[in-house]
């Protein structure tokens, strides 16, 4: 018998400290697979956020640093320019990057800095339990929205993609999914990309990955990934929204 | 020594970073510190290292902790409420034990206050200015050179402590031109490896984390004594003040430090033309503050007075240092006004008849 | 005779949450009546002949606790 798929070497062999069902997991599978395909491991740098991947340096298997919240793609700014030769990635939730770090993710995208983006978008702040985040759909309940998040008062759901491919620098933008196995896979495609491109040096990529959050939710994780799909997919379409790699190409 | 060159202070400092070694800037724009990123980002190039301007001081003190992360030499500079917005990342930099540069030069304050120079930020350089038990060692020039010569001490304790250190000048040092001289070599840089990230290592590969996150309090209770027991060493090894015209007992003693300490120094010397014995104590490092040198140098004066560019700061450490064994005074300038030497001659005289 | 396989569930690391379950197309996952250490119930391979080794189960489980091996 031969293994066919066991546990990445990507991965330490820490119990990860997320909920039951929670796609977070599916995420650092997905990214310790791909660094150890890659066989980066021992050069990359990961980046934790606040939030519920805030213990993510006990997680992967490479260099980690845990940074103030929202700050993630200025410290990676400095990591990077410091180790060109390293792949740097930063590994952030929806309150993280799409409210506090906001100005962080635009700028850094905006110089095209040389590093993968990982955002999970689960539509709530997970770890502080379940309040509105940028991404909270109208008419979503939160802890902060008891009444469900009215838009005209706080806003509608932001999406990152969209923003972010106004710019004219930033290399790859894509939104992928984890609601399914078929998703997954898929998803795995635009992570190891985006490690590529980095590799090449081609500059910022983002990776969106919408997730589920049973626990804030109030749901089991089955029935949350179907609230997902049929919620917040038409929020926030997958796809490619920026590839200047392929522009290239057609241009060519 | 290299010669003599006409310099701002801003450029000084930041000609002497590079000398230094520093190959790492990040910074956002303000006065009165303009210059300084001005200067960096013609240099830092020309050096072969990474200039970058931020989006906000928030994002630059950040980009800093991730070169630090890495074992840079790296350096970042503000004024006032640029460095107000660099304490959480601060706080960092201390609670994981990173080497960094942080150059203040001051301006007038609370707010917007306005450009001129002022040393209002004392208890936010010396107490921790962000959140947790934590200090940065505290360095206060009050001439163009010693601004330049700060530039390599800072590194030095810096990566020999690990821990971020404040370069505390102000708006007025900033600005003036004053000779400078570059020393022909200076300490090379601390070997950061064993913590550093991104490092390679041989043989089996063992990942560096870097984490100020401990949720278990006797875990972050240790950690913070160990930050303690690198502060003990420094109060032991790196105080350094200036005693000026106190080798025979005066009447009187000020303490002083930075620009405030120079207008001091004038009125020292206009009252001892009229036999006036007053002697000044400058702090140069502000955090370790040099309590014993301030005691010792109040031993048989008649009154202690300090001078500042604000309502009354550092005048909380000075007595501290007595704890009451001699009676004090305050005299401070807020708005980012300064003491001439005439005004301040007059005051002293006042405390002395 | 299709190929044997052999499906390992790490109890220290599975969390109960069913994912695998769902995205078995044979079927031949269920919950364990005894609980793990954690407190949840851990899933186990009920028809190890059934099983292909076709993975989907590895690909959902968001903790990784699943080893697949085939001839």
């Amino acid at each position: 018998m031969r293994i066919v798929a066991k546990r990445t070497r990507g991965l330490t062999s820490a119990r990860l400290t997320y909920c039951p069902g929670c796609l977070h997991g599916v995420a650092h599978r997905l990214i310790g697979e791909s660094m150890e395909e890659l066989g980066i491991i021992e050069r990359a740098i990961g980046i934790a956020p606040v939030g519920c991947a805030v213990f993510a340096y006990n997680f992967f298997s490479c260099d980690m640093i845990q940074v103030p919240h929202g700050r993630a793609p200025a410290v990676a700014t400095g990591l990077r320019r410091s180790r060109p030769d390293c792949v740097v990635f930063t590994y952030q939730g929806d309150g993280d990057l799409a409210a506090i770090g906001m100005a962080e993710t635009v700028h850094a995208a905006n110089r095209n800095e040389n590093i993968t983006v990982f955002f999970i978008n689960n539509a709530v702040y997970g770890m502080t339990g379940g309040q509105m985040a940028p991404t909270t759909l109208a008419g979503m309940k939160a802890t902060t929205a008891p009444y469900g998040r009215d838009v005209e008062d706080t806003g509608g759901p932001t999406r990152m993609c969209e923003l972010l491919a106004t710019l004219e620098m930033p290399w790859f933008i894509t939104r992928v999914s984890l609601l399914s196995p078929k998703d997954i896979l898929k998803a795995k495609k635009a992570v190891k990309k985006a490690f590529k491109n980095n590799l090449d040096k081609k500059g910022f990529q983002f990776v969106e990955m919408i997730s589920t959050c049973p626990t804030n939710w109030g749901m089991d994780p089955l029935r949350a990934r179907e609230w997902a799909k049929q919620e917040m997919l038409p929020v926030f379409p997958p796809g490619v929204y920026k590839d200047r790699g392929a522009e290239q190409e057609d241009a060519s | 020594m290299g010669d003599k060159i006409l310099m701002k202070g801003n450029e000084a400092v930041a000609e002497a970073a590079i000398r230094a070694g520093c190959r790492h800037y990040y910074a956002y724009p303000i006065t009165p510190q303009s210059e300084l990123i001005e200067y960096m980002a013609r240099q830092m190039p020309l050096a072969g290292g990474t200039f970058l301007q931020a989006e906000s001081e928030v994002a630059a003190i950040n980009m800093v902790l991730g070169a630090a992360a890495c074992g840079m030499r790296v350096m970042t500079s503000s004024s006032s409420p640029g460095i107000s917005l660099k304490q959480e990342g601060i706080s960092y930099i201390a609670a994981c034990r990173l080497p960094a540069v942080i150059v203040n030069v001051q301006r007038g304050g609370p707010g917007l206050g306005n450009i001129a120079p002022m040393q209002a930020d004392y208890f936010q350089a010396t107490r921790g200015g962000g959140h947790g038990d934590y200090y940065t060692p505290v360095l206060s020039p009050s001439s163009v050179q010693e601004f330049a010569d700060m530039a390599p001490l800072a590194f030095e304790i810096a990566e020999e402590y690990r821990t971020p250190v404040v370069i505390f000048a102000d708006g007025m040092l900033g600005q003036m031109m004053e000779p400078v001289v570059f020393p022909d070599s200076y300490a090379p840089q601390k070997d950061p490896s064993a913590w550093a990230l991104g490092c390679k290592r041989e043989g089996e590969f063992c990942n560096h984390i870097i984490n100020s996150l401990f949720i278990d309090p006797a875990v972050l209770d240790q950690k913070t004594r160990e930050l303690f027991a690198e502060y003990d060493r420094i109060r032991q090894n790196e105080i350094r003040y200036e005693r000026y015209n106190l080798d025979e007992q005066p009447s009187i003693l000020v303490v002083s430090t930075g620009t405030a300490a120079r207008v001091v120094k004038s009125a020292v010397d206009a009252l001892a033309e009229e036999g006036i014995k007053v002697g000044l104590l400058r702090p140069i490092t502000l955090w370790p503050f040099p309590y014993q040198a301030v005691a010792e140098a109040a031993r048989g004066v008649k009154k202690v007075l300090t001078v500042e560019l604000n309502m009354g700061q550092m005048e909380q450490d000075v007595r501290l240092a007595l704890a009451g064994s001699c009676e004090t005074a305050f005299v401070g300038k807020a708005g980012g006004l300064v003491f001439t030497p005439e005004e301040l001659t007059e005051i002293i005289r006042g405390y002395a008849s | 005779m299709a190929k044997k396989t052999r499906i390992t569930i790490d109890e220290y690391y599975c969390k109960g949450c069913g994912l695998c379950i769902d995205a078995c197309p044979k079927g031949s996952l269920a919950f364990a009546e005894r609980l793990n250490e954690q407190g949840y119930h851990p899933v186990e391979c009920t028809d190890q002949e059934a099983c292909t080794g076709c993975s989907l189960c590895y690909v959902a489980c968001p903790d990784s606790a699943i080893t697949i091996e085939k001839e």
